[in-house]
């Protein structure tokens, strides 16, 4: 009998929370707020979803109802990527070491 | 056009990038690296999925313009945003991957066969199932965040808002959300998958309503974590693992920084989420602090306990970040520490409105971050500190979560900060904070009030250091 590919997806899925729990306890807390921006970044990788749904019509119909909200979601989804990993470099490039002989 | 297994194959190592980018974060000097992996692990997931489809005609260029609109869009705010405001930009970004996700389930529900999973009408079980969640999440994160964003803006009051049979509601809301998904899934009905949509925009906007200003870093850490198990859905809708892993990382981030933020105000979960906090204990202390002495002083005699100290400690809060009183106060600390005075920084963990707030705003002012030390670290250190300054910080300091079994805060982790030979205390009057009660550490002999604007007062005492 074979297995359902759900199965492992869902191994993927539980798997990958103990590894957040792990990673995500090993953040140092003064990072806790560049932390919660590129985890947003990252979530957006569902612009993966947006775009098949944007590329899915023919050339007649490249704005049925599916694409259009395909569009949309693919330009809130890049909102979110580019703000979420610059503004994450910004403050990134802010933490500091102290300088020597100050 | 990619084979399926290979573009699957580089999901997962984008997925794993992914992991890297949040690894990267446990210290400062490999955060920078981590942000690149994550980028790159972006990259290679939008790159594949454009080749896995190989469709380069007409749709190509209107997504690339939909891209680019995005991407300027989010580059423009990353570069504007101050520093102070982002509690808010985070709460604005939740929504937007919350209503993402809710468009990319439209678009599933609606052309099933660009996604492979069966013709309108006849969606296969499991998919409709993941579905339905990923948009019913995906919503609840969207009108969620918008209520956060709007009050940590100000645009809507931070009180909570409360009325009666309001839980009751709620629960009759969730409640129908699994009965129609369990509906939907045996008719298949459109009208149905709207009724959805519709109920989880309205019981996200219920839920954050009766939650307090004060509670918003626990609202924020939740919506993030919200964000996230939405991604999972779709991505197992999308049958697409790079959007599996991320969303379960996401989704355990959220809820470990949901925990901290508790464990910091010593509030169970479910209590924050029941909301209302903040707003029944205002009355009660304000009876008798007026009788009570309190030493008040002004910039010269804080200087001049300042310059016979050998060791000062900062007690820094969001108050100070609401007067910018940041860049003010590293110069205060640079004329200190040119007098060999040693300075380090004592952070609460929720200082400020998010998780990680005050280290943003004080690495921002140029504070290098091994000065700055979180309440574990530091805690012990009051005892033999001369000079303890606190500015804009209140309830966190309160020596009544430790005495008094009745007070609202009592077993809240709070700095020791009356254990310091004198306490400088800067507040512009001795109202109460967040948390609506009186501090003890006001009336105690060895505090000094200074009551001032913080920016003020802080630039007063440099000049007269």
């Amino acid at each position: 009998m074979e297995i359902d590919p759900l199965v492992f997806r869902l191994s993927i899925f539980i798997l990958s929370i103990f590894i957040g729990y792990y990673v995500v306890w090993s953040v140092t807390p003064s990072l806790h707020t560049p932390l919660m921006s590129v985890t947003n970044a990252i979530s957006s990788v569902i612009i993966v979803g947006a775009i098949i749904a944007g590329l899915a019509g023919n050339s007649d119909t490249i704005f049925n109802t599916s694409s259009i909200f395909g569009f949309l979601a693919i330009s809130l989804a890049a909102i979110n990527i580019f703000g979420g990993f610059l503004v994450t470099q910004r403050m990134l490039a802010m933490y500091k070491k102290k300088k020597k002989g100050k | 056009m990619l084979s399926a297994n290979l573009s699957a194959i580089f999901y997962l190592i984008s997925g794993v990038l992914f992991i890297l980018a949040l690894r990267g974060l446990s210290s400062p000097e490999t955060s920078r690296q981590g942000n690149f992996f994550g980028i790159l692990g972006m990259i290679i997931a939008v790159v594949v999925t454009f080749f896995s489809i190989g469709n380069f005609s007409t749709g190509f260029v209107v997504v690339l313009i939909f891209l680019l609109i995005g991407g300027l869009i989010g580059a423009f705010i990353a570069y504007k945003i101050p520093m102070t405001a982002m509690p808010e930009l985070v709460a604005g970004f939740h929504s937007l991957v919350g209503l993402a996700a809710v468009f990319v389930a439209i678009a599933a529900f609606l052309n099933p066969e660009a996604f492979n999973l069966g013709s309108p009408g006849k969606i296969k079980l499991g998919s409709l199932i993941e579905m339905s969640i990923g948009a019913a999440v995906g919503a609840i994160t969207f009108s969620g965040s918008i209520i956060a964003f709007l009050k940590l803006q100000g645009i809507m009051s931070g009180s909570p808002l409360t009325f009666k049979g309001q839980h009751t509601l709620n629960a009759l809301i969730l409640i129908s959300i699994i009965v129609i998904t369990y509906l939907l899934c045996s008719t298949q009905s459109p009208n149905l998958f709207w009724i959805l949509l519709a109920i989880s925009f309205l019981i996200g906007f219920l839920l954050i309503i009766p939650i307090g200003g004060a509670d918003m870093p626990v609202v924020i850490s939740m919506l993030n974590s919200y964000s996230g198990w939405a991604a999972a859905g779709i991505g197992f809708t999308l049958e697409n693992t790079a959007l599996i892993i991320t969303g379960a990382l996401v989704g355990s981030s959220g809820a470990i920084l949901s925990y901290i933020m508790c464990k910091g105000m010593n509030r169970s979960f479910f209590n924050v989420i029941l909301g209302g906090f903040g707003a029944t204990e205002q009355s009660a202390s304000s009876k008798n602090k007026e009788q009570k002495p309190v030493k008040s002083g002004n910039a010269d005699d804080a200087a001049f306990l300042m310059k016979n100290a050998s060791s000062v400690i900062i007690v820094p809060g969001y108050g100070m970040a609401v007067a910018q009183a940041q860049h003010a106060l590293r110069e205060m600390v640079d004329t200190l520490k040119k007098n060999d005075i040693k300075v380090s920084y004592a952070i609460h963990p929720v200082a400020g409105r998010m998780p990680g707030h005050m280290n943003v705003l004080l690495a921002e002012a140029n504070v290098p971050y091994d000065e700055v030390f979180e309440l574990e670290e530091i805690n012990n250190d009051f005892a033999n500190a001369d000079v303890a300054f606190v500015i804009g910080a209140n309830d966190v300091t309160n020596p009544v979560a430790k005495s008094d079994p009745q007070s609202p805060i009592y077993g809240m982790p709070v700095l020791d900060v009356e254990k310091c030979k004198s306490v400088l205390f800067v507040k512009r009057s001795l109202s109460p904070g967040y948390a609506g009660i009186d501090n003890d550490l006001f009336y105690k002999e060895n505090t000094l009030m200074l009551f001032s604007d913080a920016k003020k007062m802080t630039e007063d005492i440099t000049k007269n250091l």
